[in-house]
């Protein structure tokens, strides 16, 4: 879990200082299986034509499609250890992707909920994702793979910061 | 001051937390209109049939008439008692539903109560109120009653109460208002001038009171300092929706269309073509009516309307005989854009748009417009509504600020623009893409062409997110974008350095904590009265 992210490349997107904190490794298998499935099923869904039609030009079709799950599949550890997230004095910091990054702030007074989510991947493996909403739509943030009883005490933290920070719309 | 006293009863009783009832004449409006217009259609099919029964020489035109099916099967008393039995069946039901349809409003919510086999219960809470407006159909109008909503933050989540009496809602608005300013105690005296208003004409008869209601101006003038309220010369409007992009783009398309014609025709010499050329003439027409359609909807809302301030907020109000006015409260308004469309230059005509947290959902309000708080007016005019909902452009470099954002770009007007390798993506306007951060609010400026200034004031913001793909890293650019509440304006801006973006992103998300702290707007009045 230590940051190898945030050093192997000299021009990359540092907007704020300070340690973040990464998500659990586990979360790579509840990621490669997602990915593995999503592949799977665009690259026989993409196949069809060809199969039906035979026309060999339409397998690059399902050939493209193969290699960007591949693709997907093999960075799917660098990809979960890029999600991360801060607990500063009055928001939450939020950030994700290496090919697109994304990073957010949230001030705590703003979240409207938070929400623990847990898919059947992640009950085996005792994980669970935690979902921020506020007034807006675009904000938008999930942190997946949060160890069960981390999700727990983070949510409960949020909502109590939030009740302390309330503002108004 | 005799007249005064029945409507301020009333008022106040409105107010005393108990349950209430809507105008009696509110079943009829909202629905008993197509019943009368329906019972109109039988009574004309049936004095078709009368007559012919007194003047028997006369044969029936059309055989296929159920009525006349009826008559020659001598079912006339069953039909008619069907008919009897149905209507009150309605009535009983329209004046049941009525007398099920109450309200209340006390200290902290307006709660409405109605249906007859399914109730619902719906509770607004004050201090979430995000705007009020009142709508007066036409019909409505002509009955003196009024729609008033309530509108709350969130989709769908509007109180509705029609229909009231005309005066007692301008009234109960102002009352809502203040509860929900957070001032306690008695009204402030000359805010509740509607009820006097209407009280001055009490011993008028019926039809006097309804044709002065029907032509009373708009916005009643002693409710709004007279110099805030932006002018709208007809002249001004006319122009803008001629010059406004859609319309240009139409008649534009539409000329094309011709030439090419007269060319095929005149080049080829073959009048044949012409009909071949039918269909695509022909379909510009229905682009012709929507754009038409939209332009018209829109000149005529905009003829009368009006921008104030009142002491509970900005009141917009637009219509010419189905009226709405909306009062927006302070601290409601979570981005506003000023935009202007190439056309509109030469004159230096602007366009205000809000986005807010409650959508109003009335057809008279016509949902998406009453975004629209400013549909056009010079630059005067919009620094003067932006004041109104804006208020620390009072401050004479916050106003260069803004004006600026109005302008072409200038190296040294305090914006931070794109840098030159970001011409690329922003053809014309990389001189003039950027953000300026002020005390309480977060300026975006963006577009050459279409020029546009986004403010987002920073205690309104939610949240703020810096993004990068792929191009734009090797490019060392970024896209910043503060997130709002839903609505037409989109606060994303692309194309800069990625450490000012950087920057951009620490100092927006500093400035939003520190600016929501400080904020009171939802409780407006509760600072001013100490209390």
């Amino acid at each position: 879990m230590t940051d190898t992210t945030q050093n192997d490349s000299p021009s990359r997107l540092e907007p704020v200082e300070g340690e973040w904190q990464r998500v659990s490794p586990k979360f790579v298998v509840v990621d490669l299986v997602g990915a593995l499935i999503v592949g799977a099923v665009a690259t026989v869904a993409t196949g069809i034509p060809w199969f039906i039609s035979q026309l060999p030009w339409l397998l690059a079709l399902p050939i493209t499609v193969g290699v960007i799950s591949l693709l997907v599949i093999a960075f799917t550890p660098r990809r979960v250890r890029s999600i991360g997230y801060q607990l500063r004095d009055d928001d939450l910091l939020f950030r994700r992707g290496i090919m697109f990054q994304r990073f957010i702030a949230v001030p705590y007074g703003r979240m409207q909920l938070v929400d623990i989510n847990r898919g059947p991947l992640d009950r085996g493996l005792g994980l669970a994702e935690l979902k921020l909403v506020t007034a807006a739509a675009a904000t938008n943030i999930t942190i997946p793979g949060l160890p069960e009883p981390d999700a727990e005490a983070l949510r409960d933290h949020l909502v109590a910061v939030a009740e302390s920070r309330r503002a108004g719309l | 001051m005799s007249g005064t006293e029945p409507a301020r009863r009333a008022r106040e009783d409105l107010l005393d937390g108990a349950w209430h009832r809507l105008h009696p004449a509110t079943p009829l409006l909202r629905g008993g209109v197509a019943l009368i217009a329906i019972l109109a259609f039988v009574i004309a099919n049936l004095r078709d049939q009368f007559f012919e029964w007194v003047v028997p020489g006369i044969p029936s035109a059309d055989n296929g008439d159920p009525l006349g099916y009826i008559v020659d099967n001598g079912y006339i008393v069953v039909a008619l008692l069907v008919v009897a039995a149905l209507l009150l069946v309605l009535i009983a039901g329209f004046y049941l539903s009525w007398r099920m349809h109450t309200f209340r409003i006390t200290d902290e919510v307006v709660e409405v109560r109605s249906g007859v086999i399914f109730r619902t219960n719906r509770k607004g809470r004050l201090d979430r109120i995000q705007g009020i407006n009142i709508t007066r159909p036409l019909i409505a109008r002509l009955f003196g009653a009024a729609k008033l909503e309530v509108n709350v933050a969130g989709q769908d989540a509007n109180v509705q109460l029609h229909y009231l009496a005309s005066a007692t809602a301008d009234a109960l608005r102002a009352e809502i208002l203040r509860l929900a300013s957070g001032a306690r105690g008695t009204p402030v005296e000359g805010e509740s001038l509607p009820a006097e208003a209407a009280g001055a004409t009490a011993n008028a008869s019926l039809l006097d009171r309804r044709l002065a209601e029907f032509t009373a101006p708009e916005l009643d003038p002693k409710l709004a300092a007279r110099e805030s309220i932006v002018a709208m010369p007809i002249g001004r409007v006319l122009g803008s929706a001629a010059l406004s992009g859609g319309l240009v783009l139409v008649i534009l398309l539409a000329i094309l269309a011709t030439l090419g014609v007269v060319l095929a025709v005149t080049i080829g010499g073959d009048i044949w073509a012409l009909p071949a050329l039918g269909p695509v003439l022909f379909g510009f027409i229905p682009g012709l009516i929507a754009v038409g359609s939209y332009s018209i909807s829109r000149l005529v809302k905009s003829l009368r309307f009006t921008v104030a301030a009142t002491p509970d907020g900005v009141r917009i109000g637009y219509g010419l005989l189905s009226t709405t006015n909306e009062t927006l409260p302070p601290g409601r308004i979570h981005s506003i854009s000023i935009s202007q469309p190439l056309l509109w230059r030469p004159f230096d005509w602007w366009e205000v748009k809000v986005n807010r947290a409650g959508t109003s959902s009335a057809q008279g309000a016509g949902g998406r417009q009453n975004t629209t708080i400013l549909p056009v007016g010079s630059r005067a005019d919009a620094f003067r509504v932006l004041e109104l909902v804006l208020p620390s452009l009072e401050a004479p470099e916050v106003a260069a600020r803004v004006s600026a954002g109005l302008d072409r770009g200038t190296p040294e007007d305090g914006y931070t623009t794109s840098p030159r390798r970001a011409a690329v993506w922003r053809w014309f306007s990389w001189r003039r893409n950027g953000f300026a951060l002020l005390p309480d609010s977060v300026l975006l400026r963006r577009g050459a062409i279409w020029r546009e200034l986004v403010i987002v004031p920073a205690a309104r913001m939610q949240s703020v997110a810096l993004t990068q793909g792929p191009i734009e890293r090797r490019m060392r650019l970024a896209v910043v974008q503060p997130h709002t509440v839903a609505g037409p304006i989109s606060a994303r801006l692309g194309a800069l350095d990625e450490d000012d973006a950087a920057r951009f992103f620490r100092d927006v998300a500093a400035l939003g904590i520190a600016a929501a702290e400080r904020d009171r707007s939802h409780h407006w009045r509760a600072d001013r009265e100490g209390a």
